[in-house]
Parts: structure tokens; C-alpha cells; sequence
């Protein structure tokens, strides 16, 4: 099995074997940093460009830290401090970059479909690390990265997605990921947060939190986005806690060894108690390291992937 | 698209193997006086279980074990961009300090001398061994690079259109060393 794509767009477009073959490749590249020297030189002289549209701080780092693992360059564009404020469009903005020589861009955008616009520009590689509410593909593979690594495998387990799924790219790439390894998907959050589809991507669907959990082996707990709230639409956050907030007395009624996932930034006391973040069953912070791996993998792999290159642009 | 390749002779079979790396493991003692203070690491693939099979050679010689790890060298290599066939990242798994060891570095076959360059690069990055010897079951000539095995099986004169295999029973189900002419 090999790559073949230039981009990583998102995990709708691959199959089972492109999804396990990023899997095992970052199983690979997680030893990388537990050595003393955490770098190997597999694309030394190439460069990488985060071009953020939105702010990120994590994603971008992670991004960047494995892009320096793997000897890298790496330029940090914040878009919002860009041209992009004199009206450069994205399609130009990549082509500036590509003239630039850069090698990957990792973009992260707030309309849909911006990686795929961008892709389909340029002939440099391109990662999407989210676009809108379409997808966050590296997110979802470090979740299902993690999944695997504490549960041997993903055929055959159930993943509850807890939160604002109507707003979430992680939770659109955790679904594909997971339902084509096996998985079977539970979304629950509040009618209002569940968009028309889901159903479709083979998710089941529950506004009952302890229905969720009951036969769960994982749950990932997405963030309430509530900036997005902007028709104020929103559950008030104690009553959403109150409802849907993961709590210890809630996950006494789920399984023994239930995970708990969460991709970050935590809101303690929304979407999960303090007790929950900091208990032996969250992985939290495991996701953080596996982030690392996961990303590492996918910029060594599009690096190696030849086939649309020259072939998309005009 | 597959070339015709055609078995043309058998170099070692079973019991040359086991035997080359008795006498391969007495080297091995002979040059460091002893074990302490020697680790091994194999190159993925073959080499891994060839360093665990020398291992266990010097283990029936002295009574002791050496470390071994696993090596794999593809983040190091110096084609990545060139090679068609992509390579597949494997683990490379070293669970012992290699700082002021005389590390055994351990191969199949011996060539250009390309993949012993990145591997000597990467080791370099986990530690400062005290010394780092060679060893491989083939040495079949063509160096592209100033590199010596300080351990060698057998010596295999051979023409840039044969390849040698060596096949060992943990991932090719038996134990021989062949030569393949591409027609």
C-alpha cells in the first residue's frame, strides 16, 4: 500500500487502507520523540507554510513542532495580519506561496472547502488542518490514533460524540474515520446541534447524555463553541451541563474502562467536570503527544505522494 | 513491471547460515574480549533477526545477553525523493543506551554502502557509541560510499545485474542465501 495523494483534504475522500496506512506510519514516527535528539532528517530542505485564516494555537504548533521533527522549514502565516486584510484572495495568496518555493501548506480556514479550493490551485502539497465546519482530518486521525493505542484496534467499538456537532469539523472527521474502521458512531448534544446528514454519514443520533454513555467505550467530548452562538440559540452553559457536562457520577453508569477524549481547548465545568479532565480515564493530553505523530506521518506521506502534482493545475 | 529473475546459484543454505554466525559471534568476542559492553542493532528488516540470532549465538558461547535493538532507516535515507517505490516507515526501536557501547551494526547484505551511511547517521543521533562495527551475512561488493564490514559471512563476487537474497525462516518461512540473475 502507498500514498499517492498530494493533499490531505479529508478523511470523506480515503479509503480504510489510506486512513490504517497514516495509522501505522505514525505508530513509526512516535518513537521520533522520545529520543534524546527528536529530529530525523527525512525532509530536511523541504519548506513548510502554516497559513492560518483562524485563530489556532494548538493545531499550528503541533503542526509545527512535527514539520521541525521531521527537519523541516517552517513559516507561520497569521492570514488575519496578511495581505489578506488588502484583499488578496486565497487562490493568490498559495500561488505567492508556491512561487516561494514552499513545499506543504497547512491550511486552516473558516469557510468550507477553502483546502479543496486551495489544493486544486497550486501543485504544492496541501493539508487541511479545518475548513469551517467541513472537516479537521489530522484531529480525527490523532483521536482515532489514540482510540487504537489504548483499544488494540477500532473495528467493532463504540465512540459516542458528545457536543456541539452542528459546528464541528472534528466531529464530521471523527464520524468517516471511524465508521470506515469499523466503529460504530453515537453523536449527542441538543436537537439544535445536531445538523441534517449525520444520520447518512452512518451515525446514530441521542439527546439522552446517559444513553450516550451507557454502552460507550469511548467518548469524545467536543468543545462548546459558543463564539459561534451567534444567534444566541444556544443552550445556557449550566443548563447544558446539566444535561449533556460529563461528570464522574454520569461515567459510573458507563463502562469501567470508558475513554475520554477531548481535543482541546477544555471548557472545565461545561462539557466535562474538573474531576473528568484530570481522571485516569482521560486521555487528554496523550492526544496532545499522539497529535505530534499523526502529523508527522501526514507531512512525510504528502511529501511522498506524486500523483495529481502538476496534473490540477489549470 | 516485474522483470524474468532467475535463481542462479545457492550460496548458503540452513546449516552454513547458523554455522557462519557461530563463527561470526566468536569474531565478535575475539575482537571486543568478551561481551559486556557490546550491543547489537539490526537493520529492518533482516538484520533484526540476524542481530537476535547472533545474540543468542553468543549467549550458548558465554552465558550472557547482549542488548539488541531494531533499526529502521528510511527517515535517513538519501533518496527519499528519488526512489518510486515508496518506503514504508517502520518503528525503529533502541530500549538501551548505546553511549559508550561498541555497538554491532547488523545487515544481510552489504552493497553501496548507502544504507550503512544512513544508518551510522542515525545512531549517531540516539548516542556516542564507543565504537560501531559491521557485520553481514553477504558482502557482495559494488561500494558507492568508503564503508567496510568488520564482519562478513561470505565474500560474493557479483555483476550489477544479479541481486542476492537472503531469506530467513521468521519472515520468509526458511533459511537461504541465493543469487538472482534479472534477465
Amino acid at each position: 500500500m502507498a500514498w499517492i495523494r498530494k493533499d490531505l483534504l479529508g478523511l470523506e475522500d480515503l479509503n480504510k487502507e489510506e486512513i490504517e496506512l497514516i495509522l501505522n506510519t505514525a505508530e513509526s514516527f512516535k518513537e521520533v520523540s522520545t529520543r534524546e535528539i527528536k529530529k530525523v532528517p527525512a525532509l530536511r530542505g523541504k519548506t513548510v507554510v502554516n497559513l492560518f485564516y483562524e485563530p489556532s494555537t494548538r493545531t499550528r504548533v503541533s503542526f509545527e513542532v512535527a514539520a521541525k521533527r521531521l527537519s523541516a522549514d517552517v513559516i507561520n502565516i497569521a492570514a488575519q495580519e496578511s495581505s489578506v486584510r488588502k484583499g488578496e484572495t486565497l487562490i493568490d495568496t498559495g500561488r505567492n506561496i508556491e512561487a516561494l518555493k514552499a513545499d506543504i501548506i497547512v491550511i486552516r480556514h473558516s469557510a468550507s472547502g477553502a483546502a479543496e479550493i486551495l489544493a486544486r490551485n497550486v501543485s504544492v502539497s496541501v493539508i487541511n488542518a479545518g475548513d469551517g465546519w467541513h472537516e479537521h482530518p489530522t484531529q480525527a486521525l490523532l483521536d482515532i490514533f489514540t482510540l487504537k493505542e489504548k483499544l488494540g484496534r477500532i473495528e467493532g467499538f463504540k465512540v459516542s460524540i458528545v457536543g456541539d456537532i452542528a459546528h464541528s469539523r472534528v466531529a464530521r472527521s471523527n464520524i468517516w474515520g471511524l465508521t470506515k474502521l469499523g466503529a460504530q458512531v453515537t453523536v449527542c448534544a441538543p436537537r439544535i446541534l445536531i445538523p441534517p446528514g449525520i444520520e447518512q454519514m452512518g451515525a446514530k443520533i441521542t439527546d439522552n447524555i446517559d444513553e450516550a454513555l451507557s454502552c460507550a467505550d469511548a467518548v469524545n467530548v467536543l468543545r462548546m463553541q459558543f463564539e459561534r452562538d451567534e444567534e444566541n440559540a444556544f443552550p445556557d452553559q449550566l443548563d447544558y451541563f446539566k444535561k449533556f457536562g460529563i461528570t464522574e457520577e454520569r461515567l459510573k453508569k458507563a463502562k469501567k474502562n470508558i475513554i475520554v477524549m477531548h481535543p482541546g481547548p477544555i471548557n472545565r465545568g461545561i462539557e466535562m467536570s474538573s474531576a473528568v479532565a484530570d481522571s485516569p480515564s482521560s486521555v487528554i493530553l496523550e492526544q496532545v503527544t499522539n497529535g505530534i505523530a499523526v502529523r508527522m506521518a501526514v507531512l512525510f506521506l504528502v511529501s511522498q505522494g506524486h500523483d495529481q502534482k502538476n496534473d490540477d493545475i489549470n | 513491471m516485474f522483470s524474468l529473475m532467475k535463481e542462479k546459484a545457492r550460496l548458503l543454505d540452513k546449516e552454513t547460515i547458523a554455522r557462519t554466525l557461530m563463527r561470526i559471534a566468536h569474531e565478535i568476542l575475539e575482537k571486543n574480549k568478551g561481551i559486556d559492553d557490546v550491543c547489537f542493532v539490526g537493520i529492518r528488516n533482516r538484520g533484526v533477526y540476524l542481530a537476535h540470532r547472533l545474540a543468542a549465538c553468543i549467549k550458548t558461547i558465554e552465558g550472557k545477553e547482549a542488548p539488541v535493538g531494531a533499526l529502521d532507516i528510511t527517515l535517513y535515507r538519501d533518496d527519499l525523493t528519488l526512489i518510486a517505490a515508496q518506503p514504508l516507515v517502520r518503528k525503529t526501536e533502541i530500549n538501551f543506551d548505546i553511549t559508550e557501547k561498541n555497538l554491532v551494526l547488523v545487515d544481510d547484505v552489504l552493497y553501496t554502502g548507502r544504507t550503512v551511511r544512513a544508518a551510522l547517521d542515525e545512531l549517531i543521533d540516539f548516542g556516542r557509541p564507543k565504537s560501531i562495527q559491521l557485520a553481514v551475512l553477504v558482502d557482495r561488493g559494488h561500494r558507492e560510499l568508503p564503508v567496510r564490514a568488520d564482519y562478513v559471512g561470505k565474500n560474493v563476487p557479483t555483476s550489477a545485474n544479479e541481486t542476492v537474497e537472503v531469506r530467513l525462516t521468521e519472515v520468509d518461512g526458511k533459511d537461504e542465501v541465493v543469487i538472482i540473475e534479472k534477465d
